[in-house]
């Protein structure tokens, strides 16, 4: 069986979970040898076009983004999205909160037209997308398990657990109880809980469970004197996005 | 003899982070144009940080760039804690110079390793090297995994650092941890020499010699990282607080980075500024191997800025060093630490700047908090965006000097340029808009 071809491709974001790829330092000769490499900018000077996997990092906030997505999404076997700004639209959609007309007039002037933005949205507002690789900055070790699945055939799963679960495993204290607020009741989990590990609170980088249960959420809340609508109103960091925001 | 007529469009610009394209266009002989278009898509996010508890500045700013977000962590409590009249401790400044070491051996070690080396070895990337240099390409990706792990165990994360924030650590790291580090640290320094010794002979530069400036954080009897006064090589130097005394910001139509400048004009940031500033402060070590390599005081040639980065290697390598024994000497205080939400340090609202020099250059994070502990203003001022009309000028001086060879030799030499800066365009384009709108 050939190799599969990998194509690694950035449009709105921090180049962080391009750059994850390369810190998986300790096995990269060995996705190497089973996986060939063919485009990817941050790296290296080749570009080809037809891939069978295509990494996709960053959100789509531009109409140069849009397209050259949809023309990744032609040439591509899978695409998958990596990292928070991918998969929801991460910190690239909290400016959809903005005023971005008045925003960008304000600074430009009547040149306003000539920086192009648009509202932020993740890679699937636009393409089909067939798995991603949550987190802010998406987690290497699960990239890494990926890119085995695929090369092994296997269906490739995220926990579907909230990160609650991981991070009493870690024996931490409950953030809640230290008077902070925290979205481990109903964030994906896969991190290790490792912000609450840390000292800090669970944003939920990594989006929602499928079913989150916000039942559970609302009685921690309540114990708290806090609102779910509260806290979905503090934590827009990772899940801004709207899908009116791209109506 | 020299070309009349020439048009080089380089689309995105590869082994540098973000998206940029060269332009230049040559007609008669005259050079028409020369610029470097920066194509990265805008993220608003000093308009995105206005009205949000100051607590959130650390942790949204740090997402602005994933190779130097711990550049950005370390200037962004630095700064707010100067808005918000906050002291930290010894050892919480100890911990907070070691993380930026570990930033910035990852990030030089990438840089010049994985990105410059191989225009030098005539390929497209690493990835070939790893089969006809392997013993460098695994000495490499050591090197640059040792330097990641050191930022994991002091912050938690290297891409977006957990435990940092403004008034100290939310989580002090294990002493064995940090001996361990020292370990590696110490079994590096063999690995130096060879990369050392592998620069001295692959980076032949190309000729460039121009009038320029530098400003770089200087802070006489140290080499500094962290904290200092803002230094101009033209002689100039403003305490951080005044930073916009000597450094001016503008928009440029064909870049959706802000170009900046001092009243001279265009400046350099980075590695080789800093050297040039700060040079009389290195260790004999750093000094020894600037000399090895043929960088000397004064240099004007921003193509040795991957000279200059090799330079501190050596030098954060030997102050990690330092660092970690001074820190298990004293003995780790894990009661030192500080709460993640607002009430858990004892602020005042304000204004207040910091200058860091992170692995690319002088960084500027600059807030004003409100009564009500909203993040009221943000100015943040970045090393790629300071490089821009530095990187510019040196194509100018460069094309006409390089006209007579092929048109491809003539792309390249440009796009080494470019890498040699070490640009990291997603920083730069954080912004659009510096001013919020009322």
């Amino acid at each position: 069986m050939a190799k599969p071809r990998i194509g690694i491709f950035s449009f709105t974001s921090c180049e962080g979970c391009s750059l994850a790829i390369l810190e998986c330092e300790n096995e990269l000769l060995d996705v190497l040898a089973i996986v060939d490499i063919v485009n990817f900018r941050e790296g290296m000077t080749e570009k080809e076009d037809d891939v069978d996997i295509a990494f996709v990092d960053g959100a789509l906030s531009t109409r140069r983004d849009v397209e050259h997505m949809k023309h990744i999404r032609e040439h591509s076997g899978l695409v998958v999205a990596i990292g928070a700004c991918a998969h929801t639209g991460g910190v690239p959609a909290m400016k959809n909160n903005l005023n971005l007309d008045e925003t960008k007039r304000y600074v430009f002037g009547d040149q306003a037209d000539h920086f192009d933005s648009i509202p932020a949205r993740p890679l699937c507002a636009e393409v089909q997308v067939d798995a991603a690789l949550p987190g802010c900055p998406m987690d290497r070790a699960e990239f890494l398990r990926l890119v085995l699945d695929v090369a092994q055939g296997k269906t490739f799963r995220l926990p579907n657990y909230p990160v609650c679960v991981e991070c009493k495993l870690q024996g931490n204290p409950c953030l809640f109880d230290l008077g902070l607020d925290c979205m481990g009741v109903v964030a994906r989990a896969g991190c290790n809980a490792v912000c609450p590990t840390f000292g800090d609170p669970c944003e939920a980088c990594r989006g929602y469970v499928d079913h989150p249960n916000t039942q559970s959420h609302q009685e921690v809340l309540t114990k708290a004197g806090r609102t779910v609508e509260e806290i979905m109103h503090r934590y827009t960091r990772y899940n801004s996005f709207k899908p009116e925001h791209v109506q | 003899m020299a070309q009349q007529d020439l048009a080089i469009n380089i689309e995105n610009v590869t082994r540098i982070e973000g998206h940029g394209d060269i332009v230049v266009n040559v007609t008669n002989g005259n050079l028409e144009k020369c610029e470097l278009r920066v194509t990265e898509s805008p993220r608003f996010f000093e308009a995105m940080l206005r009205g949000r508890p100051f607590t959130d500045a650390v942790h949204m700013t740090c997402r602005i760039c994933g190779i130097c977000s711990a550049g950005h962590t370390c200037a962004s409590i630095r700064a707010m804690e100067n808005a918000l009249g906050l002291t930290v401790s010894e050892q919480t400044t100890l911990l907070r110079r070691l993380m930026l070491h570990g930033e910035y051996l990852q990030s030089h070690y990438l840089h010049v390793l994985f990105l410059a080396a191989p225009d030098f070895l005539g390929v497209g990337s690493v990835i070939p090297l790893a089969t006809t240099h392997p013993d460098v390409v695994k000495m490499a990706l050591r090197l640059k995994r040792m330097s990641n792990d050191i930022c994991h165990i002091v912050g938690g994360r290297h891409i977006m650092p957990i435990s940092l924030r403004a008034g100290g650590f939310t989580r002090i790291p294990q002493a064995a941890d940090l001996a361990q580090c020292r370990e590696r640290l110490v079994e590096s320094v063999k690995d130096i020499e060879v990369c050392a010794d592998l620069a001295s002979k692959i980076f032949n530069n190309p000729a460039l010699e121009r009038e320029m400036e530098f400003v770089a954080v200087t802070d006489p009897g140290t080499y500094p990282f962290l904290k200092g006064k803002v230094a101009s090589s033209y002689g100039t130097v403003v305490d951080e607080m005044n930073w916009t005394d000597l450094i001016h910001e503008r928009v440029e139509l064909h870049s959706t980075s802000k170009h900046v400048s001092t009243d001279s004009g265009p400046y350099m940031a980075g590695a080789l500024a800093r050297y040039n500033i700060n040079h009389e402060w290195l260790r004999p070590e750093s000094k020894a191997a600037a000399s090895a390599l043929g960088l000397k005081p004064g240099c004007n040639n921003s193509f040795y800025n991957n000279q200059a980065q090799v330079v501190e290697i050596v030098e954060c390598t030997l102050d990690a060093i330092d660092v970690i024994d001074e820190l298990l000497t004293r003995g780790l205080d894990y009661d030192d630490v500080v709460g993640a939400s607002m009430n858990s340090v004892d602020w005042k609202p304000g204004r207040g700047a910091a200058a860091v020099e992170v692995p690319r250059g002088i960084l500027f994070h600059d807030y004003t908090v409100g009564e009500d502990g909203l993040i009221a203003d943000a100015n943040l001022c970045i090393p790629t965006g300071q490089n821009y009309g530095s990187i510019e000028a040196d194509m100018r001086t460069l094309v006409p000097t390089i006209l007579d060879k092929p048109r491809e030799e003539i792309g390249l030499t440009l796009e080494m340029l470019v890498r040699a800066y070490d640009p990291c365009i997603s920083c730069s384009v954080h912004l659009l808009n510096v001013e919020f709108v009322d």
